[in-house]
């Protein structure tokens, strides 16, 4: 067997921690909202979808420990990103073509 | 099932992230549908976007935010063997849960009452863009809401292990696996909210 | 043969040493083999619905007009039979029979990461198969869509559509979980030595399977959702007229079902990777080549979706996309062949019944192949493309490919669990007749198709009857071999021969603990110190 069944001496993410990363969830929230206020139309469409991406990452990396977790774990999430970027990708080779 | 089972953190944590990975590739598909069908209908997109519920939306999204930290948090304690502040954490959580579902409550009412839900009379008349969109907003935030609820049942269940001690600090995976479908929960809709929301 | 005063049951190893036998014994129990068997008859059944469903199909069309059955019938039997073969029998199948039954086994381990997860898989694959078989005598009666599910005819038809793409939704769950399942547990449950680099190239194939169902599945899901959405809440979403898109339907279904073909195939590509180095005493030729393959095939073979829809509206770019992707998966299939054939190469081979059925594996899977080629060549797939040419073409890689190799590991690891085998004779006689039967039913579909004759039509031109003909008595051929090859199976199972522990001389891990397998596998855990094919270091002459 690979590792063991310790229970494990994982990481403990301190209180204080997760809440600057809850308040700087709620911040990015307003930002966005900010953004989109001021910029009608479709172009800011990448821009809110920029800052859903930081969002996401501080969830991910803090809320859900994978900042620290291991190296199988990390690359398996991009991996499956991965996959779903491409499946949408190469679908838009025939809708932006036709 | 005279085996005692065999005790894996690694692998349960490895085997739930998977999951994870099914149920993004799930919205996946709804997603893929809402890029194609935005490439084709840029500003039936942005007027449908306006006529969306942006105070009830944002709230929603502060709502969900708070309650992933809520359910960070019971990791935390748990981990401290902070029992009580565990199970009072993962309330919070469930509470959010049902904050945000009676917030969608509401707020599907009165686009319903509005007239606009898959294929009613003002839809089908209207343009086709402002149609799709509406399709893909409720099949998504329904299926978003489904997984809403099931995300607070999980951690009601988690909860309620806790307080009995089944859940503890020397066993923890279950609350770990919950919290980590929330957060899904949550990761979900940090993107469904610029999407139909913010297209303004 | 031996007479009948041998036991007709085997009363040893995980069949009952734990005292637990009977029928909740078992849909209970959270042992991968006996969970392996629970998959593995329930889908055989299905199979066999399947297989009577398609000899159906063969009589109607062996004469022009109608035969046995008027349109709406032919419609429904040829879209129930593509049901129950794809999402009842080959995609649960494999990994649910053989991967649950072998791969701890090969791995080393005890069970599965996690067992009562994998009863659940069989529970939802039953209920969803319930859910199916109910579509077919309810409401507007079995669905006339083609396992395919079309729209806009899957909107529209008044046939039982709705609940049996539930049921093939709950199926797909059940192919998750169970994907999920085997991902961990190869990761996790590796007995000591067990290197990535050891690891026999059934298992590669099972991870590689499973990681399909993991991340292709779900898109299903969601396509099969949709359908019941649009039929029952008019979204819109695929309609014209309402500003929908039929094509992304086709994108949505074609981005998991074909990947799905490669969960039917890498399995027994992994399991023809087992038997031939057994039956040439030699280890395989480019082991890491061929683990390496079953990840290019599962990954490649997800970006080529595409090639299902030259004719259907797409753009140029996407064709000229999509066709060239569709060559690159060509090349690890290819790999795997030349490995193959490279490793009978001054082998000592042995033409018992489970190398017959690998080496016309071989065969059958490379004239499907390249006749994969002129459906991924699209200029070439415009002539061919919703012609018997294709279904032809399906036929020979998951019929010739997939289950000869099914029926391969049936005669290679089934006695291993029964303790008992099969007479050899017989089991030749019956391969033989379906390796001719099959080319005669199929091979004409090919010729027929290039002709021009159209598939999913319930009549044709006269032109085509003599061909056609000639397919359906191929078929009973074919089915007269599977029926004398299920017949002698089971009788040598149940009261053939006893066999020992390895009686193949093979060199997994499978073949080390007694037959048939105790419930706990090992007596304690193996240290592995050798390669799935290094019959030396195994110890074995």
């Amino acid at each position: 067997m690979t590792e063991g069944n310790r229970e494990h001496a994982p990481h403990i993410i301190s209180y204080g921690k997760l809440a600057s990363v809850w308040l700087a969830l709620l911040f990015l929230t307003w930002l966005t909202v900010w953004v989109a206020r001021h910029n009608v139309g479709i172009g800011h469409v990448w821009g809110s979808l920029s800052i859903a991406v930081v969002k996401a990452g501080l969830v991910i990396a803090f809320f859900m420990h994978m900042k620290y977790e291991g190296r199988l774990l990390r690359w398996l999430l991009f991996f499956a990103l991965s996959v779903l970027a491409i499946f949408i990708g190469l679908t838009f080779f025939d809708v932006l073509y036709r | 099932m005279n085996v005692p089972p065999h005790r894996d953190y690694a692998g349960a944590k490895l085997g739930m992230w998977i999951f994870l990975f099914t149920e993004l590739l799930l919205f996946g598909g709804l997603f893929l549908l809402y890029a194609v069908n935005l490439a084709r209908y840029p500003q039936e997109f942005t007027a449908a976007g306006g006529e969306m519920h942006l105070v009830l939306g944002t709230l929603n999204t502060a709502i969900l935010i708070t309650g992933s930290f809520f359910a960070a948090m019971a990791v935390t304690a748990i981990q401290r063997d902070e029992r009580r502040r565990t199970v009072w954490l993962l309330g919070g959580a469930v509470l959010s849960a049902a904050v945000f579902l009676f917030n969608k409550y509401l707020e599907w009412s009165a686009e319903i009452g509005h007239g606009i839900y898959p294929d009613s009379p003002r839809l089908v008349a209207g343009p086709p863009g402002e149609s799709v969109f509406f399709s893909l907003y409720y099949l998504t935030v329904g299926l978003h809401g489904l997984h809403v609820l099931i995300g607070g049942t999980f951690l009601t269940v988690v909860a309620v292990r806790v307080r009995r001690g089944s859940i503890h600090a020397g066993n923890y995976v279950l609350l770990e696996n919950g919290a980590l479908y929330w957060h899904l929960v949550d990761l979900v809709w940090i993107f469904i909210f610029p999407l139909y929301y913010l297209i303004l | 043969m031996k007479t009948s005063d041998q036991p007709t049951t085997n009363a040893s190893g995980f069949w009952n040493d734990t005292g637990k036998t009977g029928i909740t014994a078992w849909i209970f129990s959270t042992d991968h083999k006996r969970i392996g068997f629970l998959y593995f008859y329930s889908v055989f059944t299905f199979f066999l619905i399947a297989v009577v469903l398609g000899v159906l199909l063969r009589i109607e069309l062996m004469a022009p007009g109608r035969t046995i059955m008027g349109p709406q019938t032919y419609n429904a039997v040829f879209t129930v039979h593509g049901v129950l073969m794809i999402f009842l029998f080959i995609i649960p199948g494999f990994p649910g029979a053989f991967g649950n039954l072998v791969m701890p086994l090969q791995i080393g381990a005890r069970d599965v990461a996690f067992p009562r997860l994998n009863l659940f898989s069989w529970w939802l694959y039953m209920a969803g198969a319930g859910i199916i078989i109910a579509s077919l005598f309810t409401g507007g009666g079995p669905p006339d869509t083609g396992w395919t599910f079309y729209v806009p005819f899957a909107e529209r038809t008044t046939t039982n559509v709705s609940l049996a793409v539930f049921g093939v939704f709950t199926v797909g769950f059940s192919s998750i979980l169970t994907g999920l399942n085997f991902v961990t547990t190869i990761h996790r449950l590796r007995a000591e030595g067990m290197t990535w680099g050891r690891l026999p190239l059934f298992v590669w194939s099972i991870y590689a399977t499973a990681w399909i169902q993991v991340l292709a599945t779900p898109i299903l899901g969601i396509t099969l959702a949709l359908i019941i959405a649009e039929r029952f809440l008019g979204t819109g979403l695929f309609d014209p007229a309402r500003g929908g898109d039929p094509l992304m339907y086709q994108h949505l279904f074609w981005i998991y079902s074909h990947p799905a073909v490669y969960i039917m195939i890498l399995p027994g590509m992994g399991i023809i990777s087992e038997i031939i180095p057994v039956f040439a005493r030699k280890p395989i030729f480019g082991y890491k080549m061929i683990a390496f393959s079953s990840l290019a095939i599962a990954g490649a073979g997800s970006l080529v979706w595409g090639h299902h829809m030259f004719t259907s509206g797409m753009s140029d770019t996407a064709i000229l996309v999509f066709s060239f992707l569709t060559f690159v998966v060509a090349i690890p299939s290819a790999i795997k062949v030349f490995n193959w054939v490279s490793t009978l190469y001054r082998g000592s081979i042995s033409l018992e019944v489970p190398m017959l059925f690998s080496l016309s594996f071989i065969f059958l899977f490379s004239i499907g192949g390249l006749s994969g080629l002129i459906l991924g060549a699209a200029a070439t797939d415009i002539h061919v493309h919703d012609t018997m040419f294709v279904v032809g073409h399906f036929h020979y890689v998951i019929f010739g490919g997939a289950v000869f190799a099914l029926f391969g590991a049936m005669h290679y690891w089934l006695p291993k669990f029964y303790g008992r085998r099969y007479a050899e004779k017989p089991a030749v006689v019956a391969w033989a007749l379906m390796f001719v039967g099959f080319n005669i039913t199929y091979f004409t579909m090919m010729v027929l198709g290039m002709e021009g004759m159209p598939r999913r039509y319930y009549d044709y031109l006269p032109e085509f009857a003599r061909l056609n003909l000639i397919s359906t008595i191929g078929s009973w051929i074919l089915v007269g071999g599977l029926a004398l090859m299920l017949a002698n199976l089971f009788r040598g199972l149940f009261r053939g021969e006893p066999i020992g522990k390895n009686p193949w001389g093979a060199a997994t891990l499978e073949w080390t603990i007694p037959t048939p397998p105790p419930t706990e596998n090992f007596e304690e855990e193996p240290v592995v110190t050798h390669g799935p094919y290094d019959f030396r270091g195994a110890g074995i002459p």
